[in-house]
C-alpha cells in the first residue's frame, strides 16, 4: 500500500482549501469526504461572505487569518474561475448610543489592519443605500468585503487540488484511526485503508469525533445553526452593499447579502443545538430574520422569498479558531473550531497549516509543473448574444436550455458532470440549475435524466445529494 | 444574428399560443410563429391525461391530450410556423424578440405584433418557507404528473398532498391507481381548493382523508422525507398548538398555488396586475405596450382551459389586426376596480365600443349573492361564487352606454337583497 | 332497518348534499332540494357509481414517449376501476397510434373500449 505524505479529513472549504495549498508540492496527497460531494457540509450553506475583519478581537487567530485571508481572495478567485465581488459593507446604527459602537469596531478594524473603513452618515449614506430605513443614524462602511458561493468555491479548490495530483476519494466516512510505529497512521473508510505519515483533521462539524479516534481531544465544538432565506432576483436592486445590524451577541447579527448570483439573502440566526443532523428550518427564525431585517431595509418582503437553508457552525468553545498540531500524535493536526470568519480566512488557514507541516518536519518541494489556474467555466448566461450564439454553433447542445430561470444550457450541466458532478445538488452548486425562482420544477426532471444518461445509471438511482435522496422511486 | 420577419408571434404553445397562434392566422396575418420551450406543443395539457377539458368549447368531455391535438392540428393546416425547444431570452417593447434553440442558435425575430401566452408556473416550496428538513421527495403536484405520465416513474409510495386545488385532487386519484398510497390532502383553507366533482371522484372514491383548516408544520427527514407534521390553523393562519399529527411518508407533493409567469413581460415593460400577477390588458388583450398582447394563465390563471383558450382566440384576432395596421386603439379606456369579495378581474380595461366578457375569481366561497358593476349598470344573481371557479359576465351595448359616461368602474360581489 | 346516506351532487357547482333513506339496498326516500339531475344523479350514484378511466399504457417502441394516454370510452362501474388499472398494466402497445384507436376493447366484459387519447407517430 501506498503511504501518503498527508491526508486530509474534510471536503469543505477548508480541506480542499488546504489540500490545494499542499498540491504545489511534490506531495501525495489523499482527502476523503464522508458525503458524495465535496463542499456538502457546512460549506454549501456558508453564508458567502469575505468579510474586511473589523469584527474580531486583535490578537486572534481569526483577526490575524481572516484578514490575511481577505487579501488573498483577488488571485484565488482568478486562477480558480470563481467569482468575486467585493460590493463592501454598511454595518448600521439605528440609535444615538450606537454611534459609540460604531467607533469602536472602526478602531478595533484599523488595529486589525482593516483598510478603507469610514463613518458615512446622512445624505452621503442614502446615496450608498437608498432604500435603509430613514431611521438609520450612521454606518461603518467597508469596502473590503467581498461576496463570492460558498460551494463554488469549494469545489473549485477541490478541482484545482485534483489537476495538480490530490486524490479525492468521495462518500468515505472515516470509521476509525490508528498509529502504525507510533507515527504513521491507518484511517479507515468503507473503501479500505490508507495510510499516511501527516493527518489534518478538517473534518467540521464532525472534528470532535475524528480527534477523539486519534487521541484524548482537548477541544469542545460550540454547535450553532444558522437558516437563511434566499430572495427572488427581482428584488436584488433593494440592496448594494452587505448590511449588517449593530450586534451584542457573539455572532456578527441577521444580515441583508446581496449574492454573487444576483440574489438577496437574508439572515443568520444563531441557535445552539445539540444535534449534527439538525438541519432544519423554522417558522420562528423565519419571523426573526424579518422582523430584524425590514428594520434596516423595510421593503424587504416575504413573498419573494424562493428558497431557505440552514447550516451549522462548529466553532470552538474557547471563540477563536484552533490550527495546532497534536502534542501527542506526531503528525496530526488539527484545523478545527472554524466559524466565522472561516471562509474569508480559508486561503490563509490553508497557508498556516503547511507552515505547520513544514515545522512538523514535512519536506516541502515545488512541483515544476504546478497548474495554479482552473479549467475555466463556461457561464452561458452571462456572455454576450454572438458569443452564445457561437458556442451553439460550435455545439448544438449549448442551445438546448435547461433550466429556464438562470438560463443554463445542456452543454453546462454536461460538462458539471464532466467535472465532477454526481447529484441534482452537485449539478446545482456548478451550474446554478434549478437555483432560481421555480427552484427546479422545470428544470429537475430534465436534469436528473442527463444525470442517468451520463452517468450510465438509472433514473430512479439519481439521488438530490447521495444517500437514499432519491428522486423517484420507481420505474412503472 | 440572422433577423426573421414575422407579423405575429405568439410566445407559448400552450393552450392559449395555440389558440391565438390559430387566431391570429385566421384573421388574416400571414406569417405566424410559435416560440415554444417543450418537445411538444400543448403546454401542460400532454401531461394532464384526465377528462374534463372541453365541455364548454367542443360540447364534449376530452382529455389533455385530445383536447391539445385538436388545436395543434388546425396549427399543421394553417401552416403555422413552430418552432420548439426554443427559449425567448427577452422581449423589447418594439417587438423584438431574442430566442436560442440548438437548430438555429440565437436569432431575432421582428414581429408586426407579439403574444405574451408564457401561461404560469406551480409555487414551490421555498416560497411557502414550509419548516423543517430539506430532504428529496419534495415536489409540486405538476412535476409529479410529468414524472407519471410522460416519464413513467412513480415519484413515492407513500405520498401526503398539500394543497387541495384540483392539479393536487387530480393526482391523489392518479397515484392511488398507480398504487401509491395518499396518506392525506391537507388544505389550509376551511373548503377544497378544487371543484367538487374532484372531491368526490378523487378523495372520496378512494377514502383519501382531506384535513382542512390545516397545514404542514414540519417536514422530517435527513435524505428522503420521512413524514411529516400537520397542525390545525387559526384564522391567521398560525399553528394551533395541540392540534399536531404526525404523518408517515416518502413523498410530500405540493399543490399551492399557480403564478403567471411574468418575467419576459415585466422585462420587457409590460405593466403588471398586482391582483392577477399577469399584464393589465384590455378587451382586446392588448398590454400597456402597443403591440404586444397577451391571453390565458399568464394573464390571470384560469380554472378551466376553455377559458384560456378563449382568451387565446381574443388575443390572436386583435394582434393579427395590428400586424396589418388594421386595428383601430380604442378613444379611451375604462379602468375596471376590483371590489367587495373580489380578488382580481380581466380585462382590467375596456373601451365600453365592442360587447365584452369580463372573468371574473373571487375571494371567498359566497351563496345568493349578485355579481354587480357599477351604480345600476349591472346586477346578476348567482347562487353560488367560489374562488375555484372563474365567473363570467358579458357586457351587453346597452350596458356599454351607461358604462361609457364614467372613467371606471367597480365590480363587487354583493349579498342578495342588498342594495 | 332504514339507514341514511349522504351524496354530494357533483351535477352542478352548488354541490348540494342529497340526503337519502336506504331501506334493504333501496332508496325509499331522497332529499334533492326538488331538483331532478340532482336526484338522478344522487340514485345512479347510489345504484350504479360509473367512473371514466384514464390511465398510461407502456410504449414498446418508442423513443419520445414511453407512455401512451387512454380512456375509457365510456364509464365503467366505479368497482372496476382497480381490476381496469391490472388489466392495462400488462398491455403494451407499438407505435404508430391514432387517436380514439382501440387499445383494448370490451374491457373486462364490461362493453367498455379503452381508446388512445394522444397520437404517436412511429
Amino acid at each position: 500500500m501506498r503511504t501518503n505524505n498527508v491526508l486530509i479529513i474534510g471536503g469543505g472549504v477548508i480541506g480542499t482549501a488546504i489540500a490545494r495549498a499542499l498540491s504545489r508540492y511534490e506531495l501525495s496527497i489523499t482527502l476523503v469526504e464522508k458525503e458524495v460531494e465535496v463542499g456538502f457540509g457546512a460549506s454549501k450553506a456558508n453564508s458567502g461572505i469575505i468579510h474586511p475583519g473589523f469584527h474580531d478581537q486583535p490578537g486572534t487567530l481569526k483577526a490575524k487569518l481572516g484578514l490575511s485571508g481577505n487579501v488573498m481572495y483577488d488571485k484565488l478567485c482568478k486562477e480558480l474561475d470563481v467569482p468575486l465581488k467585493r460590493i463592501g459593507s454598511l454595518l448600521v446604527a439605528l440609535k444615538e448610543e450606537e454611534l459609540g459602537i460604531l467607533e469602536k469596531l472602526k478602531v478595533q478594524g484599523e488595529l486589525n489592519g482593516v483598510p478603507g473603513l469610514k463613518i458615512v452618515k446622512g445624505e452621503a449614506l442614502f446615496q450608498m443605500e437608498p432604500n435603509l430605513t430613514k431611521k438609520v443614524k450612521a454606518a461603518l462602511y467597508a469596502p473590503g468585503l467581498a461576496v463570492v458561493s460558498p460551494y463554488e468555491l469549494t469545489i473549485a479548490l477541490a478541482e484545482n487540488a485534483q489537476q495538480n495530483g490530490v486524490k479525492v476519494i468521495l462518500d468515505a466516512e472515516v470509521k476509525n484511526i490508528s498509529s502504525v510505529n507510533g507515527a504513521l497512521k491507518r484511517v479507515e473508510t468503507k473503501h479500505g485503508f490508507i495510510l499516511t505519515d501527516y493527518l489534518i483533521n478538517a473534518a467540521g462539524l464532525f472534528a470532535d469525533e475524528i480527534a477523539s479516534m486519534v487521541e484524548a481531544r482537548n477541544f469542545t465544538l460550540l454547535l450553532r445553526k444558522g437558516e437563511e432565506y434566499i430572495l427572488d432576483k427581482k428584488t436584488a436592486d433593494l440592496v448594494k452593499h452587505v448590511i449588517f445590524p449593530i450586534s451584542q451577541k457573539e455572532t456578527k447579527g441577521v444580515l441583508i447579502i446581496p449574492t454573487v448570483d444576483g440574489n438577496l439573502m437574508i439572515g443568520p440566526t444563531a441557535k445552539r443545538i445539540e444535534k449534527k443532523s439538525d438541519l432544519s428550518t423554522s417558522r420562528e427564525d423565519l419571523q426573526v430574520i424579518l422582523n430584524r431585517v425590514r428594520k434596516l431595509v423595510p421593503q424587504i418582503s416575504s413573498e419573494n422569498i424562493i428558497a431557505s437553508f440552514a447550516g451549522i457552525r462548529a466553532g470552538s468553545e474557547k471563540g477563536d479558531f484552533i490550527i495546532t498540531p497534536s502534542k501527542k500524535v506526531k503528525g496530526f493536526i488539527n484545523v478545527v473550531g472554524i466559524d466565522s470568519p472561516g471562509l474569508t480566512a480559508a486561503p490563509a488557514i490553508a497557508q498556516m497549516v503547511v507552515d505547520i507541516l513544514s515545522q512538523e518536519g514535512l519536506k516541502l518541494r515545488k512541483k515544476r509543473d504546478y497548474q495554479p489556474s482552473r479549467k475555466k467555466w463556461i457561464r452561458f448566461r452571462e456572455l454576450p448574444s454572438r458569443e452564445k450564439g457561437r458556442l451553439v454553433k460550435k455545439d448544438k447542445r449549448y442551445g438546448n436550455i435547461i433550466c429556464r430561470c438562470e438560463t443554463v444550457s445542456e452543454m453546462e450541466v454536461i460538462e458539471a458532470i464532466k467535472r465532477g458532478a454526481r447529484t441534482l445538488d452537485g449539478v446545482k452548486f456548478r451550474t446554478r440549475a434549478g437555483m432560481g425562482r421555480c427552484q427546479g420544477g422545470f428544470c429537475a426532471p430534465r436534469i436528473v435524466q442527463i444525470l442517468a444518461r451520463e452517468l450510465g445509471i438509472k433514473v430512479e438511482e439519481v439521488t438530490k445529494r447521495g444517500r437514499k435522496s432519491n428522486i423517484v422511486l420507481t420505474k412503472k | 444574428m440572422r433577423i426573421q420577419k414575422v407579423d405575429v408571434a405568439v410566445v407559448g404553445g400552450g393552450p392559449a399560443g395555440l389558440a391565438a397562434a390559430i387566431a391570429a392566422s385566421s384573421g388574416g396575418a400571414e406569417k405566424v410563429t410559435i416560440l415554444d420551450r417543450n418537445k411538444t406543443l400543448g403546454g401542460i395539457l400532454p401531461q394532464c391525461i384526465h377528462n374534463g377539458f372541453g365541455l364548454h368549447r367542443f360540447k364534449e368531455d376530452l382529455t389533455g391530450p385530445e383536447y391539445a391535438q385538436r388545436f395543434i392540428d388546425r396549427v399543421e393546416e394553417l401552416k403555422i410556423e413552430v418552432k420548439l425547444e426554443t427559449m425567448v431570452l427577452n422581449i423589447r417593447p418594439e417587438k423584438k424578440i431574442l430566442a436560442i434553440n440548438a437548430k438555429e442558435g440565437i436569432f431575432e425575430i421582428e414581429a408586426g405584433s407579439v403574444v405574451l401566452a408564457m401561461g404560469c408556473r406551480e409555487r414551490s416550496r421555498g416560497a411557502l418557507s414550509i419548516p423543517g428538513t430539506r430532504p428529496s421527495g419534495i415536489l409540486t403536484a405538476g412535476v409529479a404528473q410529468q414524472w407519471i405520465n410522460l416519464e413513467g416513474y412513480l415519484p413515492g409510495k407513500r405520498i401526503v398532498i398539500l394543497g387541495s386545488g384540483d392539479i393536487g385532487l387530480i393526482m391523489a386519484r392518479r397515484l392511488t391507481l398507480e398504487g401509491a398510497e395518499v396518506k392525506a390532502v391537507v388544505e389550509i383553507m376551511p373548503y377544497p381548493g378544487g371543484l367538487t366533482r374532484n372531491v368526490v371522484q378523487c378523495l372520496y372514491d378512494f377514502d383519501i382523508p382531506l384535513f382542512l383548516e390545516h397545514t404542514i408544520s414540519f417536514i422530517h427527514g435527513k435524505d428522503r422525507v420521512e413524514a411529516v407534521t400537520i397542525a390545525r390553523v387559526n384564522e391567521e393562519k398560525e399553528f394551533i398548538p395541540g392540534t399536531e399529527k404526525f404523518i408517515d411518508c416518502d413523498t410530500l407533493l405540493l399543490s399551492v398555488g399557480l403564478i403567471p409567469e411574468n418575467e419576459l413581460s415585466s422585462s420587457a415593460g409590460v405593466r403588471l396586475d398586482p391582483f392577477t400577477g399577469g399584464p393589465v390588458v384590455d378587451e382586446r388583450r392588448q398590454t400597456s405596450l402597443e403591440g404586444i398582447f397577451a391571453c390565458g394563465n399568464v394573464v390571470q390563471v384560469y380554472d378551466l382551459v376553455d377559458h384560456v383558450s378563449l382568451e387565446g382566440d381574443i388575443a390572436g384576432k386583435n394582434a393579427a389586426l395590428y400586424a396589418l395596421g388594421k386595428l383601430k386603439q380604442p378613444k379611451r379606456l375604462i379602468k375596471l376596480i376590483p371590489g367587495r369579495n373580489i380578488h382580481s378581474l380581466v380585462p382590467q380595461l375596456i373601451s365600453g365600443e365592442d360587447m365584452t366578457t369580463i372573468f371574473v375569481r373571487v375571494k371567498t366561497p359566497e351563496k345568493s349573492v349578485k355579481l354587480k358593476m357599477g351604480q345600476g349598470i349591472k346586477e346578476v344573481k348567482k347562487p353560488l361564487v367560489n374562488p375555484n371557479q372563474t365567473l363570467t359576465s358579458t357586457l351587453s351595448l346597452k350596458e356599454l352606454v351607461l358604462l361609457n359616461a364614467l372613467d371606471e368602474v367597480e365590480v363587487s360581489i354583493i349579498k342578495e337583497g342588498r342594495e | 332497518m332504514d339507514k341514511t346516506r349522504e351524496i354530494i351532487c357533483i351535477i352542478c357547482p352548488l354541490s348540494c348534499q342529497i340526503k337519502i333513506r336506504v331501506k334493504n339496498k333501496k332508496i325509499v326516500s331522497l332529499e334533492s332540494n326538488g331538483c331532478r339531475r340532482g336526484k338522478e344523479y344522487a340514485e345512479q350514484e347510489f345504484y350504479n357509481p360509473q367512473r371514466v378511466l384514464t390511465t398510461t399504457i407502456k410504449v414498446k417502441n418508442s423513443d419520445s414517449s414511453p407512455l401512451l394516454p387512454v380512456r375509457t370510452d365510456k364509464p365503467i362501474p366505479k368497482e372496476k376501476l382497480r381490476e381496469c388499472m391490472q388489466y392495462l398494466a400488462n398491455i403494451e402497445v407499438e407505435t404508430p397510434i391514432e387517436i380514439g384507436q382501440i387499445i383494448a376493447s370490451n374491457i373486462l366484459k364490461t362493453a367498455v373500449n379503452v381508446i388512445a387519447t394522444r397520437r404517436l407517430k412511429s
